[in-house]
């Protein structure tokens, strides 16, 4: 598989019908659970429905014009005989839904569960080249119409099929030649059902489409919100969303269109089959080849043979866009997790100073060039590292290999001398956090975003991790403490407030080692200044990484490397590269420019 | 006629029936129209099961009895099933299309009343609703409203056949139609009393389908903290939660529907065995003959599924007031912005002036207070200040993003509340703290639509410093950069935000730490660009740049030192660094912790030196 295809999610518009259930199967085993029982209620269920028309020959033939008249004891015996039949219908049709729904509902949630956490575990990439409503959608809606379907049309699938296997079978006992005729009758009903079909799934894969695009023209004015107003685009966004909406419409309308006709057709077939009937009816019967009761017991014979047809093609439609949602949710859960967790064979590491080492590791991001070429540095434990370069450089790229949230192309990361990709997560994630360039909050309390990486944190412990970082004064500062509500993504408090909550987030994790991507660039020098020497104490003796475009922070570090088009260009402390002549000190003096340029 | 009042209180069959007449006044004549086909299917339907008891009578008994047809008899036969199946797909096909047309037409009229909305409510009302409510409230909440209006046709029908067939039963024989008059009331009942039941139950089940798509939403949102903390699994049980909910509540009305599905379908049946055994009454007594019993037996076969629609219309009530109610509360929110009419005409570049403004997102909580300032036309001013300090929000003041509770602001001597709508995004142009990019090229979230010429676009990119970067992309400007720009690095995204705004050649620019994640000789030259472009040629621009940088301060002509949502200071740079110690401690951090570390290095080595000494002695 290329590095594309490997971000890519399954769009799962590929594999067949047959396959898609088999592996929708070995997700979630519960949906064959008991299926024969479920079988064998949903048969006697059908079973029930055929006596109706066997009530009404039976009525005609012997009831109505018996040797002696209307004979009304036998139409009463065998109307109760028929009741009992309907009553077992009744009864096997609850339990048959009660099954069903139980067993798809349970295997759906296993399926959801799963999906949720693969989500989690595809790798960084993949989660942010998907659309996050696109990824929601695969363990909701895309969900959902497996679950209606199931317990919808797949119900009236078995339903549907069992009444037209059992109406077959009655017609052919009661009359071949009839029955013939109304099969015959059907040829062109299922000769343009297939052409019929093709174009249903066709238009539904173009509505499909238009749901996405409409979808994300939504998303501009609600995401963007603030873009769209102060550069007063409003007219240009709401004639783009017009469009996708009024596309939206269009082609679902075709696509209702094309079923309003597949579904006429049914009822025309059945139109045509009751002439069949009756026309061949009365000229066997003037030959004394069928009673009056069996030609009328037909008409009712192909009402049920034919309602499952006209069903059917529903139910068709339905299932061409469960399934669709199917593969795109075992799409999700089959796309591989390439940054894999080894689980239990993992390596566990035991807690302590870190060392790291890129064994000459090269990257590229999905159809682009190296980012990364040839990298090999060691960071010995205790090490306060600061990674500079110029903007796009690679910086973040290094973070990322080093706390594997993505492998390398070639090479290898090693930690303590193990490769990363060996170690368990559950002792990676302990020992390696990272603060991402932009920190994302939760909608909900400071407290509770502070303590996300270890949930068993008191509050004592969390004034505690404010009061060591210096900002106390700070969180008083704030209307309700620990519990202020942040706001979604954080938006109610200020950029820099932001970055101080996600640092001390970091901070309350405990690690081995911390990377800082720029964890405090939008912080103002004072508090930075302060909370960086803060951060220095605490973690004397683990190791630390820091990326920043504030030089300060690579003057105050143990080394420096300097990142130069995916190369570490120059390594060693702040007192030999600055007067080395090289990039660094290009990019000291301007800094040294900037900070006292007045 | 006005549009129908849905009530906020009552029943919810009341409400949804209210919903429905909003349909139906929306939409009036696709509505008829669909119904005209509807009626035309049932009376169809109805006239099948007449068909099939006159042709018993008339043809069939006759030729079995006589044992000899004419084909006179069997083509009118013939015509007879075919034309009503003709008339019957016309009918099916005009309900069918109608009912679409409808159902897409009141869906897109909602979206784009819902998005129209969206645009107008001021970026308060957004920050106070979670995005995916947002997106769900123009999406699935909309769809959910019509649910109903895709059976409504079919349900109107049902009822036209149901009086037609109430004819041709009496017709036929009014003993026979007495067990009609029974067994359809008392299917209808049973589908009101299941309605009735799977309410609360679906209602439920919607609730939670809500719920596990927020907690996704969410999760999927902060996916990179989740795994940077490795806490995949605990947000996976948080999942959990509402999952089993969600699946207990979907088996729940599956069990509702599993005991009455059987019923509604089943009493048709018991009608058709008790119209047998009726009709064997009424055939021996000679007040009926066999085509009326099969005729009215046959009605039931054929009515028996179609009548369930009133049911389907009445069970999708519940979720379309649902979805109705959260669709007013978007249509119906107040606070669009108000415009005047004024205009700005000048060309050269804008004054400012902001007098006694005061702000709070809270109540009782002032971010900014007693804010006064006035920037000369082609002024460069700097506003420095902590974090926190209310920087960001005087910016979405200062381009009427927000409104301030006191004061006022001018551009040009013009208060912002008096010019028309888009006039102000002429004139300024705010560069984010964050940069925000819309899924899209390069080139779409420069212009955002605008019509600029390539060259405009490489010479904004140019002095953002990103033309290098651009060109070297593989499709250059036409290159998608992802949701929220996620393609590119943090330094490239605030280049193109820069990039963005310099291409309307804006009167007044305003750029929030927009080159925080630049590095420092970037950063250097993107000034010295700015310089040259803004205070080149005829000083075209004023700039209000918010920075902590000293080379940023420096390129201004003056500083406004903000403290606590306070102007503390006002003055040059060299003023403020004299006279205020709070600015000095900020603008000097660095290079005080640069001699800091100098000192400390020093007396390590002299410490160092001692050591050895006292070693080597
Ligand atoms: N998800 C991605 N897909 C494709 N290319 C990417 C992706 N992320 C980054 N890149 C590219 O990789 C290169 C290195 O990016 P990286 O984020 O590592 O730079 P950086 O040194 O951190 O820059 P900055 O200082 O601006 O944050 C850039 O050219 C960027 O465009
Ligand atoms: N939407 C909001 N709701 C409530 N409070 C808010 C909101 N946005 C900002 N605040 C508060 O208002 C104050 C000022 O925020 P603002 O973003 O203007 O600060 P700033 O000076 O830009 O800070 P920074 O330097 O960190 O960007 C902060 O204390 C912040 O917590
Ligand atoms: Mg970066
Ligand atoms: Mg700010």
């Amino acid at each position: 598989m290329s590095a594309a295809e490997a971000t890519r999610l399954d769009h799962g518009d590929e594999a067949g019908g047959l396959e898609t259930l088999r592996q929708g199967l070995r997700v979630s085993p519960e949906l064959a659970r008991g299926w024969w029982i479920t079988g064998l209620l949903a048969l006697t269920m059908t079973a029930g429905r055929i006596v109706v028309p066997i009530a009404v020959q039976q009525t005609i033939d012997k009831g109505l014009s018996g040797p002696g008249g209307p004979d009304m004891s036998f139409v009463a015996w065998m109307c109760l005989v028929c009741f009992g039949g309907v009553l077992i219908t009744a009864v096997a049709s609850y339990f048959t839904t009660v099954r069903l729904a139980t067993n798809s509902e349970r295997g759906l949630a296993t399926m959801r569960i799963k999906a949720f956490r693969h989500v989690h575990d595809l790798p960084v990439l993949t989660q942010s080249t998907e659309r996050r409503g696109a990824l929601v959608s695969r363990v909701t809606s895309d969900v959902d119409t497996v679950s209606q379907f199931l317990q919808f049309g797949g119900f009236i699938f078995l339903v549907s099929l069992g009444q037209m296997l059992l109406a077959t079978v009655v017609m052919f006992v009661y009359s071949w030649q009839l029955a013939l005729v109304v099969l015959v009758c059907f040829i062109p009903l299922f000769a343009s059902l297939r052409f019929l079909q093709a174009r249903m799934s066709a238009a539904y894969g173009v509505v499909r489409a238009k749901v996405g695009e409409m979808l994300s023209a939504i998303a501009e004015p609600v995401v963007g919100a603030q873009v769209v107003r102060a550069y007063a685009i409003e007219r240009r966004t709401q004639q783009r969303i017009d469009a996708s909406i009024e596309e939206f419409r269009r082609t679902s309308t075709r696509a209702q269109a094309i079923t309003g006709i597949t579904f006429s057709i049914g009822g025309l077939a059945a139109g045509l089959a009751n002439a069949g009937v009756l026309t061949a009816g009365v000229l066997l019967g003037v030959g004394g080849h069928a009673t009056l009761g069996e030609i009328l017991a037909f008409m009712f014979l192909v009402a049920l043979f034919s309602d499952p047809v006209q069903i059917a093609t529903q139910v068709l439609t339905d299932a061409q866009s469960a399934f669709a949602g199917w593969r795109r949710v075992l799409g999700v859960i089959a796309t591989p997790a390439d940054v894999v967790d080894p689980g239990a064979d993992g390596v566990t590491q035991q807690r302590g100073p870190i060392m790291i080492e890129f064994d000459s590791v090269d990257f590229a991001y999905p159809e682009g060039e190296l980012v990364l070429r040839d990298v090999s540095v060691r960071l010995e434990p205790h090490r306060r590292v600061a990674v500079v370069g110029e903007t796009g450089s690679g910086k973040t790229t290094f973070a990322k290999l080093l706390t594997r949230l993505m492998d390398p192309t070639s090479g290898a990361v090693l930690l303590d001398g193990v490769d990363a990709r060996e170690i368990a997560f559950s002792s990676l994630r302990e020992r390696v956090v990272m603060v991402p360039q932009d920190g994302y909050l939760f909608d909900s309390s400071l407290a509770d975003n502070v303590r996300f990486g270890r949930p068993e944190v008191t509050d004592a412990q969390l004034l505690a991790a404010f009061e060591s970082l210096g900002l106390t004064d700070w969180l008083e500062s704030l209307p309700d403490g620990l519990d202020s509500p942040v706001g979604q993504r954080g938006e109610s408090l200020s950029a820099g407030e932001r970055q101080l909550v996600a640092l001390v987030r970091a901070n309350i994790a405990d690690p081995d080692l911390l990377v800082l991507d720029e964890a405090t660039s939008a912080v103002d020098p004072g508090t930075e200044v302060r909370v960086n020497a803060a951060l220095e104490r605490l973690m004397a003796g683990r190791t630390s990484v820091i990326i920043a475009h504030r030089l300060s922070t690579a003057e105050a570090a143990d080394e420096i490397l300097v990142f130069d088009d995916g190369r570490v260009v120059e390594r060693g402390p702040h007192a030999d590269l600055v007067t080395a002549g090289g990039v660094y000190s290009h990019l000291h003096d301007s800094w040294i420019a900037q900070r006292s340029s007045s | 006629m006005p549009l129908p009042k849905v009530p906020t209180k009552g029943s919810v069959t009341r409400r949804g029936f209210a919903v429905l007449r909003v349909a139906i006044w929306e939409e009036p004549w696709v509505f008829a129209f669909s119904v005209l086909a509807s009626a035309l299917y049932g009376a169809m339907t109805v006239a099948d099961g007449w068909a099939l008891g006159w042709s018993t009578d008339h043809v069939i008994r006759p030729a079995l009895e006589r044992g000899d047809t004419t084909f006179g008899a069997v083509a009118s036969l013939v015509s007879l099933f075919l034309g009503i199946a003709v008339l019957r797909a016309i009918g099916v096909v005009g309900r069918r299309v109608g009912a679409g047309v409808m159902q897409y037409r009141l869906q897109a009229t909602y979206r784009q009343r819902v998005t129209r909305q969206y645009l107008k409510l001021p970026l308060e009302w957004h920050h106070k609703h979670p995005t995916g409510q947002l997106l769900s409230n123009a999406n699935a909440d909309v769809e959910s409203t019509w649910y109903p209006i895709a059976p409504l046709p079919m349900a109107v029908g049902v009822i036209a056949m149901l009086a037609f067939a109430t004819v041709a039963m009496f017709a036929a024989d009014p003993w026979l139609a007495l067990v009609g008059c029974l067994v359809f009331p008392m299917v209808f009942v049973a589908n009101v009393i299941f309605q009735r039941t799977l309410q609360p139950l679906a209602t439920r089940a919607q609730e939670l389908r809500a719920a596990v798509s927020e907690v996704a939403h969410e999760s999927f949102d902060g996916a990179l903290v989740v795994k940077t903390l490795g806490r995949e699994a605990a947000e996976t049980e948080r999942f959990k939660t509402p999952t089993f909910a969600l699946q207990d509540a979907n088996i729940a009305v599956n069990r509702a529907r599993g005991a009455f599905d059987p019923v509604i379908e089943g009493l048709p049946r018991i009608g058709v065995l008790l119209v047998l055994l009726v009709g064997v009454g009424r055939v021996r007594s000679g007040a009926a003959d066999a085509g009326d019993v099969v005729q009215v037996a046959f009605l039931f076969t054929l009515i028996g599924f179609p009548i369930r629609a009133l049911g389907w219309v009445l069970g999708e009530l519940p979720r379309s007031v649902v979805g109705w109610d959260r669709v007013q509360r978007v249509l119906t929110a107040e606070g669009g912005m108000e415009y005047g009419e004024a205009k700005l005409t000048s060309s050269a570049a804008a004054r400012l002036d902001v007098s006694a403004v005061r702000f709070g997102y809270l109540p009782d909580r002032d971010v900014l207070a007693g804010v006064e300032f006035t920037v000369e036309p082609g002024r460069t001013v700097a506003v420095v200040g902590p974090t926190g300090s209310g920087k960001s929000t005087m910016t979405t003041l200062l381009t009427r993003l927000v409104d301030p509770e006191e004061g006022s602001i001018e551009v040009d001597g013009v208060d912002l509340r008096t010019l028309a709508r888009g006039e102000l995004a002429g004139s300024v142009a705010l560069v984010a703290q964050t940069a925000f990019l819309f899924d899209d090229t390069i080139r779409g979230n420069i212009t955002l639509g605008g019509d600029y010429a390539d060259e405009e676009v490489w010479d904004a990119l140019r002095i953002a410093q990103g033309d290098g970067f651009v060109k070297s992309l593989p499709h250059g400007l036409d290159t998608k950069v992802g949701e929220r720009g996620t393609t590119l690095s943090g330094g490239q995204r605030q280049r193109i935000a820069l990039a963005r705004a310099l291409v309307r050649r804006p009167r007044l620019l305003i750029l929030d730490d927009a080159t925080s994640a630049v590095d420092p000789q970037v950063e250097a030259r993107i000034l010295a660009g700015l310089r040259t472009a803004v205070q080149g040629s005829e000083a075209a621009t004023t700039v209000l740049v918010i920075a902590y940088r000293k080379a940023t301060i420096s390129l201004a002509d003056e500083v406004l030192f903000l403290d606590e949502g306070r102007i503390a200071d006002h003055g040059s740079h060299l003023e403020l660094q004299e006279r205020s110690a709070a600015y000095r401690e900020l603008v000097d951090a660095y290079e005080k912790d640069a001699a800091r570390r100098e000192e400390e290095a020093e007396l390590a080595a002299e410490l160092n030196d001692l050591d050895s000494e006292g070693a080597s002695a």
